[in-house]
């Protein structure tokens, strides 16, 4: 079923530049020519009737509802597929179309439940609006034939059902799962009266190919296909739209609720971003917002071996306030801080650094960027200017060479990876540099072009050798880099470039990759049209993650495939708002807008606005603060939405640091990892209860809206607010929309934001300015933000982390579609029932070798500690690479992964890590303890004592 | 601070400061590599991680690179001096 809100035209919009005018039921009308009959008609206000057509899919034209006539043409086409032409008279209602509808109505109806009353779809079943459309009154044909009401449901997915009595073989369902996802999971089998929908091969849908997108629910226009919520709850009375708060795509989503409870989440077509598609998370995993997990009090604890203290607010604020304050009174004003997340909204990033730069006096804030994209924005201003990627997600349709690397969008950003692999299928080349065979590398109807399957750690060492062949094979686009760039550095990166050092046949024996394969591969970048580079962390976190972006960008430069539509540096980022994270001056470093804090002009802005004199010194990252935490110089730490003891690198480093802090406040939905050290427990809001805005990989700033109370009384926001104020720095914001307002103030390229604005608009690109009111799809079109764009020499330099006889495998990690970074929110879903553990990946090679078979238990040692993992073996990973996920704690995934960073940026080197591994039979020592930590920690949680006033 | 974890944390430092010597190091000129490390440094760490590692400088080898040290003793020649950032970005 579509959204409550439901305006279909029928068929897609078209872009031309040529119009047509013609038409209908006697009004004229113009639309751009490819524009379908159906579309016009809805256009000028005349419904034909439809069930087979939608805006969302291409026509198709086989329901027949749609017939209509159209002077000086013979029968009666279909409007759905017939294209609009000059002149062309259509009419849309006679006696004859409406009997052949009526007709086409009854053969439908007669096998089809009569159950309206109690049907899901009732009142928004498109059969049920057709049959009262063209006048259906009576059904000539019974039920005493054969028909398919007796049709068995398939119950199998969690969160929809398929019932084929109520299906109308429209094919909807069939067609969104090729067009929309890409999966073609879906097929109708059988012919005529026997043609019935399936997945797969016939089998459920759960043990099919479909991920659950929910595409084909959405498409369904009966209650065939139907989301189990609406099933159980009834139809939305209204609906709210807002921003998905997983993944860095950040789809618009309508959030259909009764009242305050949410019934579905349903994409919003109009959304910029997803243009009305989903993934599995996004869709359905949304019940972690009302898990019974979810702590909804205030709670205190002087040290971490006692009960919690269920406490009111002003306990719990006073306490944490006095707290800090003690602790710089005690070590010096330098000695706390705070760290934000990309799972927070701008304004509450933006807060949480206000809060810490004004009201603790320090410039010791960070945000989970730093573990995953800081060599983006590092990488990215250092090149071209600004510290982001430069085009919109749409630009991948005019894209002909499409080179991902270090990326898994299928898994990572699903909802643009169905974008994309469209327009791999319309044609375009696929250059994949992963050392993983992701599902991308071959795919229904695509098929990679090369896939450089590099060893881990080498990324530089393969860009270098993609230059090598670009600048001595005459392939550099000279006229573009003498206007655009800065000439004097093209020409050491090119003599650098040129050294046979980096050649592809000098770098085979590093990269691993047939030195062939990377000359052919440049070539096609080079030459192939416009050549469009996504990544990923599989770029940014190595020990030269930096030097990788920068090696990203000297290539885009050199081939002139940047500044315009199709092209560009495309980082994918991992959460919803990283971008957004760093933009609100979340880094140690920097203000708002990536300005540094040493600018004397930038903070006196920022003082006078703020009322307080601002350090011109930068502060501790994350990393740091866990070193000064273990020195006895860092002891008070505020954490917003952030769980660095799961998703930061060598546990045991992080944990050591936590333990060793006096005062631990934690702002969190649940008892996460990190709260299980906390001393102030501070419950959180979901995205469902709050306002803001989050900024995706395209820089498009969304807003996200409040469709219900704060369960816990108060929005993150307002907690921030509450702390400062405790704290003695003055806070008065009334709704987030005054932040923005601060925001727009404070920073140039955010100074036309605002929510009216975005209400207008829908969503934003920045920079968004009196230069760009309507925002900056494309970047760096006449100039680089920098001026002439800056070419950058990226020496390789090996890791330090090196495999010998006692590690001889490299680890590398990576996330699954169904579950998202440290899994606080998806593992609270019924998506464990496509990923319920981390497992480890290996080579059958590797496993033989170790006596490794599927699903036996495997020890994996590295230098910083060790786990115990189930195997799946499979040649999806390379020999001498294994490979695994990081949702579950328990899994201690970061265990194994070591100190080693981004000489630029501090970014960890998850990617790689040397490590053994053999086959065990019972868990590791740190999981045991880990265990008896958490089930401890959980009875403290459980048995906590309850002393709130109020 | 006990011995152990002193020696850790220069280590750690070190570390740092050599792995932003080795990007630095591909520069043409010399001078521009160290002014580089230098200007790294005074951007991204804090005044007492510098002072930590200067420190440790008084007591003789502490496994430095020789671009990265030229560096350092040039931060603490002028602990006040700005860092130069990048042009472009929100600067107005």
């Amino acid at each position: 079923m579509q959204s409550i809100v439901n305006d279909d035209l029928g068929t897609p919009a078209r872009v031309s530049a040529t119009l047509v005018t013609l038409t209908i039921d006697g009004e004229a009308i113009t639309v751009p020519e490819g524009t379908s009959v159906l579309r016009a008609a809805a256009l000028v206000g005349s419904n034909i009737p439809k069930l087979c057509a939608t805006d969302q899919l291409e026509a198709f034209g086989s329901c027949r509802l749609c017939l209509v006539q159209i002077e000086g043409m013979k029968g009666l086409p279909a409007s759905c597929t017939t294209p609009v032409a000059p002149g062309m008279k259509v009419s849309t209602q006679n006696k004859q179309l409406a009997d052949i509808r009526r007709g086409v109505m009854e053969l439908y109806i007669s096998d089809h439940p009569l159950d309206c009353l109690t049907c899901p779809a009732n009142g928004h079943c498109e059969l049920q609006d057709m049959a009262g459309a063209v006048g259906l009154r009576e059904v000539r044909y019974g039920y005493e034939g054969a028909n398919h009401l007796s049709a068995v449901k398939d119950t199998s997915n969690p969160y929809f059902t398929f019932d084929p009595a109520k299906c109308i073989v429209c094919s909807r369902c069939v067609r969104a799962c090729d067009e929309q996802q890409g999966t073609f999971a879906l097929t109708i089998q059988g012919r005529g009266f026997g043609s019935s929908v399936a997945a797969s091969q016939d089998e459920s849908f759960m043990d099919s190919e479909c991920v659950s997108c929910g595409a084909c629910v959405q498409a369904c226009p009966t209650a065939t296909l139907s989301e189990n919520t609406l099933i159980e709850k009834g139809q939305a009375e209204h609906s709210v739209v807002t921003t998905c708060a997983y993944c860095g795509v950040g789809c618009s989503f309508r959030a259909e609720m009764q009242g305050e409870e949410l019934v579905r989440m349903v994409p919003n077509k109009d959304g910029h971003a997803n243009h009305g598609h989903s993934c599995v998370k996004g869709r359905f995993a949304i019940g972690y917002a009302t898990h019974p997990d979810r702590i909804l009090k205030p709670m205190i604890r002087a040290k971490i071996s006692d009960p919690w203290r269920e406490v009111s607010w002003a306990e719990a604020i006073g306490h944490a306030a006095s707290e800090l304050k003690r602790i710089q009174k005690k070590y010096g004003r330098d000695s706390i801080g705070g760290i934000t997340s990309s799972r927070c909204s701008n304004e509450e990033t933006y807060l949480a650094q206000k809060l810490v730069r004004a009201g603790f006096g320090n410039n010791n804030v960070d945000t989970c960027a730093r573990v995953c994209h800081s060599p983006t924005g590092y990488g990215l201003k250092q090149t071209l200017g600004e510290s982001a990627g430069t085009q919109n997600f749409d630009s991948v349709m005019q894209a002909d060479v499409i080179m991902v690397i270090g990326a898994n969008p299928t898994d990572g950003h699903p909802v643009f990876a169905s974008q994309m692999k469209r327009r791999l299928r319309q044609g375009a080349h696929l250059i994949i540099a992963d050392p993983r065979t992701i599902d991308l590398v071959r795919t229904p109807h695509i098929e990679a072009d090369h896939h450089l399957k590099l060893k881990p750690g080498t990324n530089v060492a393969l860009i270098n050798s993609l230059a090598h062949v670009i600048v001595t094979e005459g392939l550099v686009k000279e006229d573009f880099v003498r206007a655009r760039c800065d000439v004097e550095s093209f020409e050491r990166w090119r003599s650098f470039a040129a050294e046979l050092k980096n050649s592809p046949e000098a770098m085979e024996s590093v990269t691993g990759v047939p030195a062939a394969s990377v000359r052919a591969a440049a070539r096609l970048y080079a030459t192939g049209g416009n050549g469009a580079i996504y990544y990923g962390l599989g770029v940014t976190e190595h020990s030269q993650g930096s030097t990788m972006v920068m090696g990203i960008a000297n290539l885009t430069m050199a081939t002139g495939n940047i500044g315009r539509e199709g092209v560009g540096v495309n980082p994918l980022r991992g959460q919803n708002n990283v971008q957004g994270s760093c933009d609100m001056g979340s880094f140690p470093h920097e203000f708002p807008g990536y300005r540094h804090v040493s600018n004397d002009a930038v903070r006196k802005q920022f003082e006078g606005e703020w009322g307080v004199s601002l350090l011109g010194e930068p502060g501790l990252r994350i990393p740091n603060m866990f070193e000064a935490a273990l020195d006895g110089e860092f002891k008070g730490l505020y954490i917003e939405g952030e769980d660095i003891a799961q998703s930061d690198p060598n546990t045991q480093h992080v944990t050591a640091a936590l333990e060793s802090m006096e005062c631990i406040i934690v702002q969190d939905l649940f008892l996460n990892e990190s709260a299980k050290f906390a001393h102030v427990f501070l419950p959180g809001s979901s995205f469902l209860e709050k306002d803001g805005t989050f900024t995706n990989a395209e820089r498009r700033i969304s807003p996200v809206r409040k469709v219900m109370q704060p369960k816990s009384g108060y929005a993150d926001w307002e907690i921030t607010q509450l702390l400062a104020n405790a704290m003695g720095y003055p806070m008065s914001y009334t709704h987030p929309s005054e932040i923005m307002d601060e925001i727009a103030r404070l920073t140039p390229t955010f100074s036309g934001v605002s929510f009216a604005r975005l209400d207008e608009l829908g969503s934003i690109q920045w920079p968004c300015n009196a230069a760009h009111p309507l925002g900056t799809p494309t970047m760096h079109i006449e100039e680089f933000v920098r001026g002439k764009g800056r070419f950058l020499v990226t020496e390789y330099v090996p890791t330090n982390e090196k495999v010998n006889a006692t590690f001889p495998l490299i680890l590398t990690t990576g996330r699954i579609l169904s579950q998202y970074n440290v899994g606080a929110q998806t593992r609270r879903t019924e998506n464990n029932r496509w990923h319920e553990e981390d497992r480890v990946e290996i080579h059958p090679n590797d496993a033989e070798e170790r006596g490794i078979g599927e699903g036996d238990w495997v020890g994996i040692a590295s230098r910083a500690g060790e786990t115990v993992l189930r195997a799946r073996v499979t040649e999806r990973v390379q020999p001498g690479v294994i490979y695994t996920t990081f949702h579950f704690p328990e899994s201690g995934a970061n265990v194994i992964t070591t100190d080693n960073s981004d000489w630029a940026t501090n970014c960890p080197e998850y990617k790689v890590t040397a490590v053994q591994a053999t086959r065990v039979s019972q868990p590791s020592e740190w999981q045991r303890r880990f265990h008896e930590f958490s089930d401890t920690q959980e009875s403290l949680l459980k048995n906590a004592v309850v002393t709130a006033t109020k | 601070m006990n011995d152990a974890r002193h020696a850790n944390d220069a280590r750690h430092l070190v570390q740092m400061a050599n792995d932003i010597g080795n990007f630095f190091r591909a520069q043409d000129k010399r001078e521009d590599a160290v002014a580089g490390i230098a200007n790294h440094i005074a951007s991204y760490w804090t005044r007492r991680m510098r002072d930590k590692l200067s420190a440790q400088l008084q007591h003789g080898d502490v496994g430095l690179d020789e671009l990265p040290l030229e560096a350092l003793r040039r931060l603490a020649d002028h602990p006040s001096a700005k860092p130069s950032q990048p042009t472009g970005g929100d600067a107005g």
